[in-house]
């Protein structure tokens, strides 16, 4: 942790806690009363990071972070006098770290492919001389979480070096602008009371305390994430919070890693929280090869990764979300906008369920803790767009995948989810079977932002876009009741009115709402295109009820060329300009102008 | 935590002399024993049992506190004595002594000891067989094409050197033949840099094993398996152990030796009733249908040990292949295997009915390494595309099967007509084949084509034009007139 041992309280070597117990990652030691609550422990010989998580009488609760084999009876436990707590400063950007911190290059320079028991290293790189340009002069009075000074931190971030946010008082000293490693001391700060503070490039903070802020914002900025169904029918806002629940297969991990990819958000912390190992190792490497659609920076200079897959040890696992929410406030505190994904919160919930049968503690649904929901819930609370300490904006939006088994909702994490968020964006088997890609059911999904973010869309975009959505979503809909009937009877046994609103579904279906995670032009859909798109498929739908009250018979429009180019309109098309959209809306109307007048003339 | 010095020497682990020896048993519980008063015993430790008549047995250390030791005997309790039962804990973790030349061509038992009178395995570096965490830095993401010669494989469910890809099957389903094929098959073994298969039973029949030992050795590869098998009447315990001493070898084997190494893991349920049986032994908190709150991480710690590191050339390529229970996809076992593999493919019984083998539905299997290990310079451009088709119209052709089914065959409009050809060839035709037939990808994807040119070029939306020409000309066009075309004019 740190290079200087934090004293032992009590001091005499002799008063060590000894193992009592062992039950895979959980452990007791005696006596209870040389540890406080969540305070950090290292076990045995091999130093095994542990954080106590009760005290009862004689006996303290441990769970240990690393395999526990091989510790038995009698093994040390030493208090280090800290919470479980992250390091934060600059050098968090474009790094992999595990669930407690743990910089995943490093431990594989320094200790080869697989990670053994014990080994660690400094989450932050002590070396790098970072370029420092103070902002605050001394003799200024400073109060927690105001910006001291800049960092370069990657090319298209800047890294706002924050006072601690419970440090305040007078500037007395801070250096000059130049080049310093993060042990160098920056700054001093001398309170009210006559306490100094030295301030470092980094600061640490407990993982399971929320970082404070001055204000909670009701935000109504979207976040674009350039997926069209996400963006005009489930909108989710810089600082909302959503669910994405789906069996396996159903394309989870594509949706979290399009989101990784494309939000507007100006930093993604990714967790992967008990997954496998090459999806990190997927993000990996993809990551530095694509470039963000705004800077043209590979994205990887944007991103920070939490890693702790299926394999690491379980009690990490629980820490990891943790880890990666307290990374994701700090950027917040610096006034930016981040996004974080959590894939996925359901092994997290298990990691809790795992401990808490080796505590035998009294299970609720499931086997799953009585405490699930309060920590779900205290978890999503985490979001929020809010006021900073140093008077900035910035927000934290949280997106979770939940992994519910055999993808049946009404299991509690995925219920208990639900509850907190208010995007709820639900996959579906059967669209994914057929290969239809983002498979978000469209009639189990909602989004409680819609009336929030349209003032943006209105701005921004155009007029009218909550009504598009909102008769798209009515087409849907009507189209859900009448596949009842097409199931039983076939389509030819619908009216041509009826067939309408089939087809009109069909077009936003494929037309709209699938999008290819890999093809070049269609993984990406900015806000315009996504505007435009939706305007001319219903502009088409509302010239073929024209179609249809004339008494043409629909076959007939559907065949017009038109039509298929709409349908291919979303891979063709890479901009955000309204003209093709203008010149296709004009072949259209030509197209059914043409049809209509033809059959007037061979009517007489 | 997070230092790098030496510990200081307040730090001490439970010095003791390395073997300790204990006699007498406070309880035995199904496959558990319980032992009072154990002093210096550690964790997941190795024990062995000694009886006064039989070999001694293998066990280890499941939970450790002052008052007593509980060990799991993989071979089971039966015969043990309360009173003169002696425990002898080992002082370390279960380890297994692994080579390339002592353990390929041979045949051991779950526990890695030998059946086939050969000699035990002493040489080479003492490997503990639960393994360490593969950190996702060191980790080469798997994309190199392995042509299975089967084309539901193949063509729609790519397997990808490193990948874990199971086989979900009922009871009764072809899934041993299948995997059979796939190892006779597969270009992994035509690779000159050498090759391995490893063969770990858990809980299989006789006549099952003997199955897979004579089709290794009619195509001739012999030579170059290993085989662990815990066979339906050996001890259900033991069933934990093997496929962790079969991932050690072939760790080994892959990394150390730079063999690109295939392991068949046949059948997960089994080793999954075996934990269940555990965990109920000791009175833990079951979670769904009884199983433990870990099974998700207890397969985990089996499943990721697949994969290519960098700078090491050879891969571990899984195949694990478990019966679901009462054909229940959402049943724990496969539901918490699909969350952790990289796709499943998944056999049907509705097809099997229909003699279809391999008996493959296309729809529920998935492979998630798919898109990586396709495409331009590995099979071929269109692969990507023309799977997705082919998905799309299957999965179209089964609601016009449902259709079908309610309002006859006649009265379905002419396009879902078509789709009822397309879905009655796609089966005989593209998901079937011998067990002997090896086909190229290439043919797997002309076939692929000319099931969907069976098609109106409209229902033809994940298709590229340019392809269409390129690929889809050639083909017959039996169905390609315009369907709604006939009630016009």
């Amino acid at each position: 942790m740190n290079n200087s041992r934090p004293q032992i309280q009590g001091g005499a070597p002799e008063a060590l806690a000894e193992v009592t117990k062992v039950s895979g990652p959980v452990i007791k030691a005696r006596p209870a009363s040389l540890f406080v609550m969540n305070e950090l422990v290292e076990v045995g010989e091999e130093r095994l990071a542990g954080e106590v998580i009760s005290l009862d009488g004689e006996l303290a609760t441990i769970q240990v972070y690393e395999n526990t084999s091989g510790i038995g009876l009698g093994c040390s436990v030493h208090g280090l006098g800290l919470p479980l707590y992250v390091e934060l400063g600059p050098g968090l950007i474009g790094r992999i770290f595990d669930g407690i911190q743990r910089p995943l290059q490093e431990l594989c320079q320094q200790w080869g492919d697989f990670i053994h028991r014990g080994r660690s290293g400094a989450p932050l790189d002590r070396e790098h001389l970072w370029t420092f340009s103070p902002l605050r002069s001394a003799g200024e009075q400073l109060s927690g979480g105001e910006i001291l000074g800049e960092v370069a931190e990657s090319p298209i971030l800047t890294h706002r070096v924050l006072v601690p946010p419970e440090v305040e008082g007078r500037l007395e000293r801070i250096v000059p602008p130049g080049d310093y490693t993060l042990d160098d001391l920056i700054a001093r700060v001398s309170s009210a009371t006559g306490h100094s503070h030295e301030l470092k490039l980094f600061h640490r903070w407990p993982v399971r305390k929320i970082r404070p802020s001055r204000k909670r914002l009701l935000s109504a900025d979207p976040l674009i994430t350039g997926q069209r169904v996400i963006d005009t029918f489930f909108p989710l806002t810089k600082g909302g919070t959503a669910a994405i629940p789906g069996g396996f297969g159903t394309g989870k991990t594509i949706t979290q890693h399009q989101l990784t990819k494309w939000t507007d958000a100006d930093i993604i912390v990714y967790i992967g929280c008990g997954e496998r190992g090459n999806e990190m190792t997927g993000v990996l490497t993809d990551l530095p090869r694509l470039l963000d659609p705004r800077s043209g920076r590979p994205l990887i200079e944007r991103t920070i990764l939490v890693a702790n897959t299926s394999d690491m040890p379980v009690a990490a696992r629980e820490a990891s979300i943790y880890t990666g929410i307290t990374i994701a406030e700090y950027y917040r505190d610096m006034g930016y906008d981040v996004a974080l994904m959590a894939d996925s919160t359901s092994r997290w919930a298990e990691a809790l369920r795992e401990i808490s049968g080796r505590l035998e503690e009294m299970p609720a649904e499931e086997g799953f803790p009585a405490y699930l929901a309060s920590r779900l819930a205290a978890f999503y609370e985490r979001a929020g767009q809010v006021i900073t300490l140093a008077n900035n904006t910035g927000s934290v939006t949280l997106i979770g995948a939940v992994s519910p088994p055999g993808g049946d909702f009404s299991e509690p994490v995925t219920s208990h989810t639900k509850r907190f968020v208010q995007c709820f964006w639900a996959l579906d088997k059967e669209l994914a079977s057929g290969r239809y890609f983002p498979a978000i059911n469209y009639l189990q999904s909602y989004s409680g932002y819609s009336r929030q973010v349209e003032p943006w869309w209105r701005r921004r975009v155009g007029e009218g876009w909550l009504e598009l959505r909102d008769r798209a979503m009515e087409i849907l809909q009507e189209d859900a009741k009448l596949q009842n009937i097409v199931r039983l009877l076939g389509e030819e046994a619908l009216p041509d009115d009826q067939k309408r609103i089939i087809e009109g579904a069909r077009l936003l279906k494929d037309g709209f709402l699938q999008q290819s995670a890999f093809d070049e032009i269609d993984s990406y859909a900015g806000p315009e295109k996504q505007f435009f798109l939706l305007e001319i498929i219903l502009h088409l739908f509302d010239r073929l009820a024209e179609v249809v009250a004339a008494r043409i018979p629909l076959f007939r429009a559907l065949e017009l060329p038109a039509i298929w180019a709409i349908y291919r309109l979303k891979s063709t098309l890479k901009g955000d300009e309204s003209a093709p959209f203008q010149a296709l809306r004009e072949q259209i109307d030509l197209e059914i102008d043409t049809l209509l007048r033809r059959h007037h003339e061979s009517s007489f | 935590m997070k230092t790098t010095d030496q510990p200081p020497e307040i730090f001490r682990s439970s010095a003791r002399p390395s073997i300790l020896e204990y006699i007498g048993l406070e309880r035995i519980n199904g496959p558990l024993l319980v032992v009072q008063g154990v002093k210096g015993a550690s964790f997941d430790e190795q024990v062995e049992i000694l009886v006064a008549k039989g070999p001694p047995r293998q066990g280890r250390v499941l939970s450790i506190s002052e008052e007593c030791a509980v060990i799991e005997v993989f071979e089971g309790t039966s015969g043990l004595s309360q009173v003169s039962t002696r425990v002898r804990f080992l002082g370390h973790p279960f380890e297994l002594a692994v080579s390339r030349e002592e353990v390929m061509g041979r045949v051991f038992d779950g526990l890695g000891q030998p059946l086939d009178g050969g000699p035990l395995l002493t040489k080479g570096a003492r490997c503990d067989i639960n393994g360490l965490p593969i950190n996702p830095v060191a980790r080469v993401y798997p994309e190199e094409f392995i042509q299975t010669g089967v084309s539901a494989i193949d063509g729609m469910n790519t397997l990808v050197r490193g990948q874990k890809l199971p086989i979900f099957s009922g009871s009764g389903l072809a899934h041993n033949e299948l995997a059979a094929q796939i190892v006779r098959q597969a270009r992994l073994l035509s690779d000159d840099q050498g090759f391995a298969v490893i063969f770990a039973a858990m809980g299989v029949r006789h006549d099952e094993a003997e199955g897979f030992r004579r089709s290794f050795e009619e195509s001739g590869v012999l030579q170059n398996v290993a085989m662990f098998l815990n066979l339906a009447d050996d001890p259900a315990v033991e069933r934990l152990i093997t496929p962790r001493v079969a991932l050690t070898v072939a760790e080994h084997l892959a990394f150390e030796e730079g063999m690109h190494v295939l392991v068949l893991l046949t059948d997960m349920t089994n080793y999954c009733e075996a934990l269940r049986e555990v965990a109920t032994s000791k009175g833990e908190v079951p979670s769904r249908k009884g199983y433990p709150g870990y099974l998700y991480s207890d397969l985990a710690s089996i499943y990721e040990r697949a994969g290519r590191l960098q700078n090491r050339p050879g891969s571990v390529t899984q195949i694990p292949i478990l019966t679901m229970p009462d054909d229940d996809i959402t049943h724990p076992i496969p539901d918490l295997t699909g969350y952790i593999t990289e796709g499943q493919i998944v056999l049907d019984r509705s097809l099997a009915a229909k003699s279809v083998y391999p008996p493959v539905n296309v729809l529920p299997s998935l492979s998630r390494l798919m898109s990586d290990g396709i495409g331009p310079g590995r099979t071929r451009e269109d692969h990507q595309d023309i799977a997705n088709q082919l998905y799309a119209a299957y999965a179209r052709a089964r609601e016009a099967q449902r259709l079908a089914a309610i309002v006859g065959e006649e009265d379905i409009s002419p396009i879902d007509k078509l789709y009822l050809r397309l879905a009655r060839e796609f089966e005989a035709r593209f998901l079937g084949q011998r067990p002997d037939e090896n086909r190229t990808i290439r043919e797997t994807l002309d076939l692929a084509w000319e099931l969907v040119m069976l098609l109106p070029e409209q229902e033809l939306s994940r298709l590229k034009p340019a392809d269409i020409d390129s690929h889809g000309r050639g083909q017959t066009r039996a169905g390609a007139q315009v369907p709604w075309g006939e009630e016009d004019e």
